[in-house]
C-alpha cells in the first residue's frame, strides 16, 4: 500500500463516495446516478465510475450507450454528459464493442481493469467522484478500495431496500466496510412504498422499515428513504431525458435530502 | 487458498508462471512447470459424486435482485410436492447467500460425517447447502476473491452427501465471472442438463440477460428458458394491474423471440409472496423441465 497518494489522475476529484449494497438489484447504479446528478443541481462538479464490470447499466441510463471513450494524453478521457462539462462517466460499458458482449473474466483480470479504471482516467478537477459497485464483497471491492485508499475516500453508501433478504446482505457489507476501514456515511432503504396510480394506495411492495431499522442496529445514519416510481424508472430505461426528468419525480426530493447530508458530512476543503 | 497476485495471467495460460506478474507468486513454479494445464482431479471426483443425481439445473440472471433465490427456493418446493422426488438446493452465491433466509433456514448448521457434509433438511426430500450456514453470525461477511471462492464451489460439488437426487437446483451470485465458470467447469464431465434463466420486464435487467444467454452460448450451456418475474402488480386495494417495472423495450417476450430461447412464463409481484400461486406455476415448469 502506497503511503502517500501519486499525484495522477485523482489529484483534482476533492472528495470520493462509494456506493455498495452487498445485495443486486436493489439500486445501486440508480441510486449512484441519482446523487450524482443531485450533487450536481447543488451546484458540485460530478464524476461517476462504473465499476460493475459483469452488468454496466449507467451508460444506458444516462443516455451514453455507445459513445466512444477517447484517449488524451493523461489517459482516459470520460464522458461529458452535458455541455457545461458539469458532469462525467467511466463505465466498462464504453469499451464493449457490442452491448449484448459478456465480460466473463475471472478476478485476477477483474482486479486488473479496476485498478486502470481508477488510475488511467484524466478526471480533471472534481467535487464529488461516485463509485458504482457491483453486488457482493469480492475481487472487485477489494481492488477498487486498495485502488482508493491513497486518496482517502470520504465514505460509503450502502443501498437496501426494505426486505430482510435485502438487510441480510447489507449487515454483511457493513462488516466488510469495517475491516476495511471505510467508513459508512449512511444507508439509503430504495424501493421505499409504491403509490397506485389507480386509487392511490401506497403499498410496501418489498416490505417496510428494514433500513431505518437497520441503521440503528448498526449505529450507522440513516440517510432516508427513496419511493418506487415508475415513471421515472420508464425514463431510466429510455435514457433520453432523465437528467431533465428527474427534479419533476418523487424520488428527487429524497435525493435531494441525502445530497444535502453528505454535502454536511463533507469536510471543508482547503483552497 | 493462497492469494494470486492481481494480474495473475491465470493458471491455464500459455504466460502461466512466466509474466512478469508472477514474480513472488507462492503458486509460480507449480504454474511454469505445466501443471496449471492439466485438469482438475476434482472434475472427475464430482462426476463420479453426481451420478447418484439425476438432473441438475442451473438458476442464472447476469442482473441482481430479480429473484432468482426466491425462484430458485419456490421451484425446489414445487419440485418437492411430489413425496416420492427428492430435491437438492444448492446456493453457489458466496458473498450474499439468501437461500437460507428465504428458506426459513437460518442458523442451521452443517454437519459433517464419513460420508461428507450432510446439507440441511428443510422437508424430508429437500435437502438444502448454502455457505450461509457455515457463517457464525448474520453480519459475518465472505470477503473472499475468486480463487477462494472457487475453491468454496468445488467443495459443494465434490464433498456434499447429497445421496440420490432426482433434481440438483443451483441457486447463483448476479455476474457472469467467477462463481459462474467454476460451477460450468467442475459439472463438464457431469452434463448439466441447462439454465433457467431470470429477469425483471426492465431494459436494465434485459440488457444483463442477453449477456448471460451469449454466457450461456459461449460455454456451451443449453438454454432451458427464461422467466419474468415481477411481471406486473396488483394493487391489493382496488385490485387494478400497474407496471411498477416497466417492459419499455417489450420484455422478455421481445428478447426471447429475438434471441430464440422459450420463454418459460411471467410471474407477479405480490408483496405476499403467493405461495399457491408459485407452485402451480413450478408444476408446470417441472413439466417443461422433464421433457426437456
Amino acid at each position: 500500500m502506497e503511503a502517500a497518494a501519486e499525484p495522477g489522475n485523482l489529484a483534482g476529484v476533492r472528495h470520493i463516495i462509494l456506493v455498495l449494497s452487498g445485495k443486486g438489484g436493489v439500486g445501486k447504479s440508480t441510486i449512484s446516478t441519482e446523487l450524482a446528478l443531485a450533487l450536481r443541481h447543488a451546484g458540485k462538479k460530478v464524476g461517476i465510475l462504473d465499476v460493475d464490470l459483469c452488468g454496466p447499466s449507467i451508460p444506458r441510463m444516462l443516455g451514453a450507450q455507445g459513445r466512444a471513450v477517447h484517449q488524451c494524453d493523461r489517459g482516459w478521457a470520460p464522458v461529458f454528459l452535458d455541455r457545461e462539462q458539469s458532469i462525467s462517466l467511466m463505465s466498462v460499458g464504453f469499451l464493449l464493442e457490442k452491448p449484448d458482449e459478456a465480460v466473463v473474466w475471472r478476478g485476477p483480470k477483474k482486479n486488473a481493469l479496476i485498478k486502470q479504471f481508477v488510475s488511467d482516467v484524466a478526471w480533471g478537477e472534481l467535487d464529488y467522484l461516485v463509485v458504482d459497485t457491483p453486488p457482493g464483497t469480492s475481487d472487485e471491492h477489494m481492488a477498487t478500495i486498495e485502488a482508493l485508499r491513497p486518496y482517502q475516500p470520504l465514505g460509503a453508501l450502502v443501498v437496501t431496500t426494505p426486505q430482510a433478504v435485502s438487510v441480510g446482505d447489507v449487515r454483511r457489507e457493513l462488516t466488510f466496510c469495517r475491516k476495511t476501514g471505510l467508513r459508512v456515511m449512511g444507508i439509503v432503504e430504495n424501493m421505499s412504498g409504491f403509490t397506485c396510480p389507480h386509487c392511490a394506495e401506497c403499498t410496501s411492495v418489498f416490505s417496510r422499515g428494514g433500513g431505518e431499522e437497520l441503521a440503528q442496529l448498526a449505529g450507522v445514519p440513516f440517510l432516508g428513504s427513496v419511493p418506487l416510481d415508475p415513471a421515472l424508472m420508464r425514463t431510466l430505461e429510455e435514457g433520453h431525458h432523465f437528467i431533465q426528468e428527474f427534479p419533476g419525480s418523487p424520488a428527487f426530493a429524497a435525493l435531494t435530502s441525502i445530497a444535502q447530508k453528505i454535502l454536511d458530512a463533507t469536510p471543508a476543503c482547503l483552497p | 487458498m493462497e492469494e494470486v497476485p492481481h494480474d495473475c495471467p491465470g493458471a491455464d495460460s500459455a504466460q502461466a508462471g512466466r509474466g512478469a506478474s508472477c514474480q513472488g507468486c507462492p503458486n509460480q513454479r507449480l504454474c511454469a512447470s505445466g501443471a496449471g494445464a492439466t485438469p482438475d482431479p476434482a472434475i472427475g471426483e464430482i462426476k463420479e459424486k453426481m451420478k447418484t443425481v439425476k438432473h441438475k439445473i442451473l438458476v442464472l440472471s447476469g442482473k441482481g435482485g430479480v429473484g432468482k433465490s426466491t425462484f430458485s427456493a419456490h421451484l425446489a418446493h414445487g419440485l418437492a410436492e411430489d413425496e416420492n422426488t427428492q430435491i437438492a438446493l444448492l446456493d453457489i452465491d458466496i458473498c450474499g447467500p439468501s437461500i437460507p433466509k428465504i428458506m426459513g433456514l437460518e442458523g442451521e448448521q452443517v454437519h459433517q460425517s464419513g460420508s461428507g457434509w450432510s446439507p440441511v433438511y428443510v422437508e424430508d426430500n429437500l435437502g438444502v447447502m448454502s455457505v450461509g450456514f457455515l457463517l457464525s453470525s448474520p453480519d459475518d461477511a465472505v470477503i473472499w476473491r475468486g480463487p477462494k471462492k472457487n475453491g468454496m464451489i468445488k467443495q459443494f460439488l465434490r464433498d456434499v452427501d447429497w445421496g440420490e437426487v432426482d433434481y440438483l437446483i443451483v441457486d447463483t451470485p448476479p455476474g457472469t465471472s467467477d462463481e459462474h465458470l467454476s460451477v460450468v467447469q467442475y459439472l463438464a464431465a457431469a452434463h448439466i442438463d441447462g439454465a433457467v434463466i431470470i429477469t425483471t420486464p426492465q431494459e436494465v435487467s434485459l440488457q444483463d440477460v442477453r449477456k448471460e444467454i451469449n454466457f450461456c452460448r459461449k460455454v456451451k450451456l443449453p438454454i432451458i428458458g427464461v422467466v419474468e418475474n415481477m411481471s406486473g402488480f396488483i394493487c391489493p386495494k382496488c385490485k387494478k394491474e400497474s407496471q411498477i417495472f416497466p417492459p419499455t423495450t417489450g420484455g422478455a417476450e421481445l428478447m426471447c423471440q429475438d434471441l430464440e430461447v422459450p420463454l418459460l412464463g411471467r410471474v407477479p409481484l405480490d408483496p405476499l409472496i403467493g405461495i399457491q400461486e408459485f407452485c402451480n406455476l413450478h408444476q408446470s415448469k417441472e413439466e417443461n423441465l422433464i421433457s426437456s
